[in-house]
């Protein structure tokens, strides 16, 4: 895994356009890019666009035009067999947990590494080790219908950040957790920023960012993402 | 293989009550046409190897007071030209007693066949590497011994060869077909069970799983159904077979060679349920290759 150096950009989007089928373009003329070990906040209202433009980010879908540039590589340009591992430098956290309920937690989170091949005595070694720290300790054979909503959060948290990704990005982490556990998560993605994941955090909470103020904002509305000081 | 772990809640599928049930059927099937084509096979093969090597005479009989002499007369100068053709290692005239041993399996052995006026059969071995010139020595015969004839079995063992080839292309056709039809259910329960699980094949796919990963999970579980409904099948197809062999035995007798399945016949029947798992292993990892290149 190369990480990107400080000041590299991780992602960059340019003239990016997205419209599903023949509907109107839902995401028009996105311009920016996400340097190196940088951390930002993605807001916008519900339906403005964030959870398209981060699927577009982890390669969920194509753009219907212009270019995604992911760790140096233009993924129009990149041959299918290269996206895995590209993908797998991604974490992310999705807004509807996408949590196997016929797993239990341990083997949810641990997903990212078994897809990777990493052993099994390892895998036993650091995804407890994970969820006991997102406080899921009790939880560790318990499968996602048994949990609650936070629950299921911290899980999907876990298994977004267990592969140590050089860009995490995550949609509404926030949504469902109280304020304490909310600070607390965040304040994971820090710590996860400072050893050089790139983060992207997409919260319609403004409260929460009101928080974390020292982190960029970019803003989308209208389809339109703006950086914001 | 069948104990590697699997990311996919394949096991409830209902795939995995159809299907081995399928192939066991069409294995079932394909050990039928199998088995009657190696008969066939065999059959022919005995029959070829019976009658290479030899030649027959036909000797009509004479009719009326004295008959029975002039005929036997007949018969022997008949037997006389044929040890005189180069390349013949022993000629055998048959006793009457011999021919009616001979009709028995058809005609019975009542008195009217014994008073019916039969033609005289000569059995002649030649050396299978002479080379005899068939025509001239037919011609000799027919001088010397007027309304005698030579068969050398040889359209009839043509005839005989080329249906047995004919019946073998349509075993070989009915497995490819049997092949076909599974591949093609397989084709369909794993687009189903892609359908069923298309959530979690997302999300393994955006956690950066390799297609071969996925598909791996499938055909895993394609080759367990595949093995375990081509055991069934096989376990079907054997009394059935030993039935069809006894009563086969039953009805020899003269009327056909020995019905027996050789060697090759049981490793080509034992060998379709893996077989048969194969194609259901490597149908089903093509088909989610194929469906999964379709993703972003």
């Amino acid at each position: 895994m190369r990480h990107q150096s400080p000041g590299e950009n991780v992602i960059r989007l340019e003239a990016v356009g997205l419209r599903y089928g023949l509907g109107p373009e839902v995401l028009q003329d996105i311009n920016f890019s996400l340097p190196a070990g940088s951390f930002h906040f993605l807001t916008g209202a519900s339906g403005a666009g964030k959870s398209s433009l981060l699927r577009l980010m982890f390669l969920g879908l194509r753009p219907s035009r212009g270019r995604v540039i992911l760790f140096d590589r233009d993924i129009a340009q990149t041959r299918r067999y290269e996206l895995p591992a590209l993908r797998r430098r991604i974490g992310v956290v999705f807004q509807d947990f996408r949590l196997l309920d016929h797993l239990s937690a341990l083997d949810n989170v641990a997903l990212p590494l078994r897809v990777r091949g990493v052993k099994e005595s390892e895998v036993q070694r650091h995804v407890p080790e994970l969820l006991a720290w997102v406080g899921l300790a009790e939880q560790l054979h318990a499968r996602p219908p048994t949990l609650s909503g936070g629950q299921k959060q911290r899980v999907a948290i876990a298994r977004a950040v267990i592969g140590r990704p050089d860009l995490l990005l995550a949609d509404e982490p926030t949504g469902n957790v109280d304020d304490h556990i909310a600070m607390r998560l965040l304040h994971l993605f820090e710590e996860l920023n400072k050893l050089g994941t790139t983060i992207l955090v997409a919260t319609h909470n403004e409260q929460l960012v009101a928080r974390f103020a020292h982190h960029p904002r970019l803003h989308i509305e209208h389809g339109l993402v703006q950086r914001l000081s | 293989m069948l104990a590697r772990r699997s990311d996919l809640p394949l096991k409830g599928d209902a795939a995995g009550r159809f299907l081995p049930w399928l192939v066991a059927m069409m294995v079932f099937l394909a050990a039928m046409a199998v088995a009657g084509a190696f008969v066939i096979n065999g059959v022919v093969s005995r029959w070829d190897h019976d009658v290479s090597g030899t030649l027959t005479v036909q000797v009509l009989p004479i009719g009326g007071e004295g008959g029975e002499a002039l005929t036997d007369e007949r018969v022997r100068a008949a037997v006389e030209v044929m040890r005189q053709v180069p390349g013949v290692l022993a000629v055998r005239a048959l006793d009457k007693k011999q021919l009616l041993a001979l009709l028995e399996p058809w005609l019975g052995s009542t008195d009217v066949v014994r008073d019916l006026p039969l033609p005289r059969l000569i059995d002649v071995t030649v050396d299978p590497g002479a080379r005899i010139d068939l025509d001239a020595v037919a011609d000799r015969l027919s001088h010397a011994v007027p309304g005698a004839s030579l068969d050398d079995h040889r359209v009839w063992l043509s005839r005989l060869i080329n249906l047995s080839r004919t019946i073998q292309w349509l075993a070989i056709l009915i497995v490819g077909l049997i092949a076909v039809v599974t591949s093609t259910t397989v084709v369909y329960a794993t687009r189903t069970g892609m359908a069923v699980h298309r959530e979690v094949i997302e999300v393994l796919h955006l956690i950066g799983a390799h297609d071969d990963y996925i598909a791996r999970q499938f055909a895993d579980r394609a080759f367990s159904l595949g093995l375990a409904g081509g055991l069934i099948g096989l376990a079907l197809s054997v009394p059935v077979l030993s039935v069809v062999g006894w009563a086969a035995h039953r009805l020899e007798g003269g009327f056909l060679p020995s019905l027996s399945l050789p060697l090759l016949g049981f490793i080509g029947i034992g060998l379709l349920p893996a077989a048969a798992a194969l194609v259901a292993m490597l149908t089903a990892r093509a088909t989610v290759h194929g469906t999964l290149a379709r993703l972003p």
